[in-house]
């Protein structure tokens, strides 16, 4: 029964799940009560929990992976298991491209009359004119100036999509067992990341300080930041993810056939990347 | 395919013991346990707000709760149904049967599936602690149209947003869970088409959860920050608009209704067979049925939103296409028909719950086609008949399918027979009570009666009063059904492995109860 070879891994019984639900609800429940005025105590206990969780569990999942406990058909579930859950970040993400989509199309041409809302345009916001980007017929957040898609933006593309070669030339590193190649890769690619990170955090400052651009600014505010933003977050988790590997390969982990970890932290970021394509085209460019 | 597995310290010695052997589980049939105890709780919770709006209910006029707080009863019923008793208990079902019934040792993945759990009672709480909070709970009702969920909402709605945000986490994990095992978990000889149609149901169910969950999560998450960021989402002085909430909803909310139906079709393709002591008649058919309902589904949700205003062109699409699914339900209705047909059939408890089903839940889809008439819909929209009309589907078609399956796995779970005699009892009960309570609904929703109005003007006092008395019958016969539930875990004759003298699959070739560890080694599947 306990043969250890070809056998389906099945972990024992674990405390990591309730302690992450357990995090998870004082995040969350900590959360909604500072937004109406209570501590933040309770939310940054639950992220300390959660925290701490990512490292027991994960740590648990290396421990096991390093024993030799995973063959095949466990990598086959892993990889299923990575692949459907960045499906879910897609369709996430489309919500909030739909909501783009939708003002753009529909909910600002209406309010500016167009289709059969004449009157609406007439006798609600008679001169209002509807062109992207905007900030709504009662110039929500006031004057302010839309991001253009050629200075920072452009430079954050070529810097992604760099960062998608580095990976694959880690990649290639640690398949054909050059450490030097994988760590060098890596260490490019978390570079990259970071990099990205800190011109959008310029970037958002400048809009909040120079341009009055911010997340109240109307629609357009909305949409620009809550897309940007929600990317910035997934870039962050991304980079992190990566270092985590950068870690793991300085330390020896992985091998040529058995780098599941490796491969699934690199689709991530290629996911984040693809996501970016789409906000530089249509967040930034075609405005 | 797997021969063989291994354990880390086996399972059975020096594993956890009392409350900790749950809360660190991760065994498959302990997580359906979890699932569906939390479902039978969350039903009762529910239930209990239901009969709060039936006393209501009872006789016109304003007797039992201030308004608010009956919309928030409305409200939290139907979210707690929802998301609390319906999806958890398929998934319940899930876990315990989808092993068995493909020959793994357990789900694809085992650690995840118990935080899949373990996320619901913390979120369930989160969700009923808003009851308690100043301004009372979420009163918008369970589909929280904007700007009422975020202008003119209470406090606690982003305690109810929260929620959402797990109540969907644990969705995706668990579907996840689903999809790889359905994949790569099957014996040997298990190909896809061979697999039995509880699976194959759950399969396409998995597929729907990752997509459309997501898409709530982010319907949730523009009301937060509508609410307390100044976004303008649904604010059209920002550019924005109040419908939009509406699509992002039902692009969430309409393939979520087949997510509730589609593992109860299952449930009824399995004991169907089994007491007609027939192949399931036409299973590949079913087979595309389900794909195309799950298709389809995606592509009608606006037939939800045919008086909220949108151009003439989408209004016809959309009731096109909404009917168009009249076919694949149709097909499935057809091959149960079908398969009963020269069946030596009996009627054993189970079988009367799925037999209950076909024609009940075949009412709850002919008044969903009069609803999906555009024109016709602008008279029916928002009144007692859109009431009717989705409790005849889910209550008698996906919590029936549910009850059913209890009684149809429930000695294969427990190694005891559940008692026949208490069996009828409850199914005649609950079937005519349920009728009592919803078809009367028809009448006065045709008659113009809103939905979600504490009050109401006096010629609908008659069938009112009729539906509440059939009402608090309905509530009373799932009291009853905890009582045997409990009693035939306690005891019981001994079931034997077959259980049931039509039944055929993998799950019936296991002793009943079924060991803590099954198909440790596949079974062949020829």
């Amino acid at each position: 029964m306990s043969s250890s070879n070809g056998g389906y891994y099945l972990p024992a019984p674990s405390h990591w799940p309730i302690v992450g639900s357990l995090g998870m609800f004082l995040l969350l429940f900590g959360f909604a009560s500072y937004l109406h005025g209570s501590t933040s105590l309770i939310m940054i206990a639950g992220a300390a929990i959660i925290i701490v969780m990512l490292f027991g569990w994960f740590g648990t999942v290396i421990n096991e992976s390093l024993a030799g406990k995973y063959n095949n058909q466990v990598d086959v579930s892993f990889r299923m298991g990575m692949a459907w859950f960045i499906f879910s970040e897609v369709m996430f993400f489309a919500a909030f491209f739909g909501a783009l989509f939708y003002a753009r199309m529909y909910s600002v041409p209406w309010l500016g009359g167009a289709s059969n809302n004449v009157m609406t345009n007439e006798l609600l916001w008679p001169t209002f004119e509807a062109i992207w980007p905007t900030n709504g017929p009662a110039a929500v957040g006031g004057e302010y100036h839309p991001m253009g898609a050629w200075g920072i933006p452009a430079i954050n593309t070529l810097i992604l999509l760099s960062s998608g070669v580095t990976v694959t030339w880690a990649h290639w590193g640690l398949k054909k067992d050059d450490r030097t190649q994988l760590i060098l890769g890596l260490m490019a690619t978390v570079a990259l990341g970071f990099l990205f990170l800190g011109l959008q955090a310029y970037e958002y400052h400048h809009a909040y300080t120079e341009m009055n651009l911010k997340l109240s600014t109307g629609m357009y505010g909305t949409t620009f930041f809550m897309l940007t933003g929600f990317h910035g977050l997934h870039v962050t988790l991304g980079a992190t993810m990566l270092f985590v590997i950068l870690i793991r390969s300085m330390k020896g982990h992985f091998t040529e056939e058995h780098h599941f970890a490796f491969e699934a932290v690199a689709w991530y970021w290629h996911f984040v990347d693809v996501v970016w394509l789409g906000l530089f085209v249509f967040v930034y460019w075609l405005v | 395919m797997s021969t063989a597995t291994t354990h880390d310290e086996h399972h059975d010695h020096g594993a956890p013991s009392g409350l900790m052997r749950w809360i660190t589980t991760t065994n498959h049939k302990d997580i359906g346990t979890l699932y569906l105890w939390f479902a039978f709780i969350m039903l009762l919770i529910g239930g209990a707000m239901a009969m709060v709006i039936r006393a209501e209910l009872f006789q016109p006029g304003l007797q039992v709760v201030d308004p608010h707080f009956f919309n928030t009863m409305t409200t939290m019923h139907g979210l707690i149904m929802v998301f609390g008793a319906i999806m958890p208990g398929m998934v319940g079902l899930a876990n315990w049967q989808i092993p068995l019934m493909i020959g793994a040792p357990d789900m694809a993945l085992p650690r995840m599936n118990n935080w899949s759990f373990w996320i619901l009672p913390f979120a369930g709480t989160m969700l009923l602690s808003t009851l308690f909070m100043e301004g009372g709970g979420p009163a918008f009702g369970w589909t929280f149209y904007a700007p009422l969920s975020t202008t003119f909402a209470p406090a606690s709605t982003d305690f109810f947003i929260f929620a959402v945000h797990m109540l969907g986490f644990s969705s995706i994990m668990g579907s996840i869970n689903i999809i790889a095992t359905v994949l790569n978990m099957r014996a040997p000889g298990m190909t896809l088409m061979k697999m039995p149609l509880f699976v194959w149901t759950w399969f396409i169910t998995a597929f729907l959860l990752i997509a459309v969950m997501p898409v709530l999560a982010g319907a949730v998450t523009m009301m937060l920050t509508d609410r307390n960021f100044g976004t303008s989402f649904f604010s059209a002085a920002g550019g924005g608009d109040p419908v939009l909430f509406q699509h992002v909803f039902w692009f969430f909310g309409h393939p979520e209704v087949y997510i509730m139906i589609l593992p109860a079709f299952g449930v009824i393709s399995e004991i169907i067979p089994t007491f007609a002591r027939k192949k399931l008649f036409g299973y590949s058919s079913m087979v595309y049925a389900t794909a195309s309902i799950a298709f389809l589904s995606f592509i009608v949700y606006a037939h939800h939103m045919f008086t909220t205003g949108m151009p003439v062109a989408g209004e016809l699409y959309f009731m096109y296409a909404t009917i168009m699914i009249a076919v694949p339900t149709a097909v499935k209705v057809f091959n149960w028909t079908a398969t009963m047909w020269k069946g030596s059939m009996t009627f054993e408890t189970p079988m009367l719950w799925a037999i209950a089903f076909v024609f009940l839940f075949t009412i709850g889809g002919f008044t969903g086609l009069m609803m999906g008439i555009a024109p016709a819909d602008m008279q029916y929209h928002d009144t007692y008949f859109i009431v009717a009309h989705f409790h005849y589907v889910l209550v008698t078609g996906a919590l029936f399918a549910m009850i059913g399956a209890f009684y149809y796995w429930m000695p294969k779970w427990s190694g005891h027979m559940v008692s026949e005699r208490l069996g009828k009892i409850h199914f005649w009960w609950s079937v005519i009570s349920v009728n009592v309570l919803f078809f009367p609904q028809h009448f006065i929703g045709l008659a113009g009666m809103p939905r979600r109005i504490p009050d109401y003007s006096l010629q609908f006092a008659d069938w009112n009063m009729v539906s509440s008395l059939g009402g608090f019958a309905f509530g009373l016969a799932q009291v009853f059904f905890l009582f045997i539930i409990i009693k035939t875990i306690r005891g019981g004759k001994a079931a034997t492995s077959q259980v049931w003298e039509g039944a055929h699959g993998l799950e019936w070739t296991v002793p009943s109860p079924a060991p803590y560890h099954t198909f440790e080694t596949a079974p062949e599947v020829r």
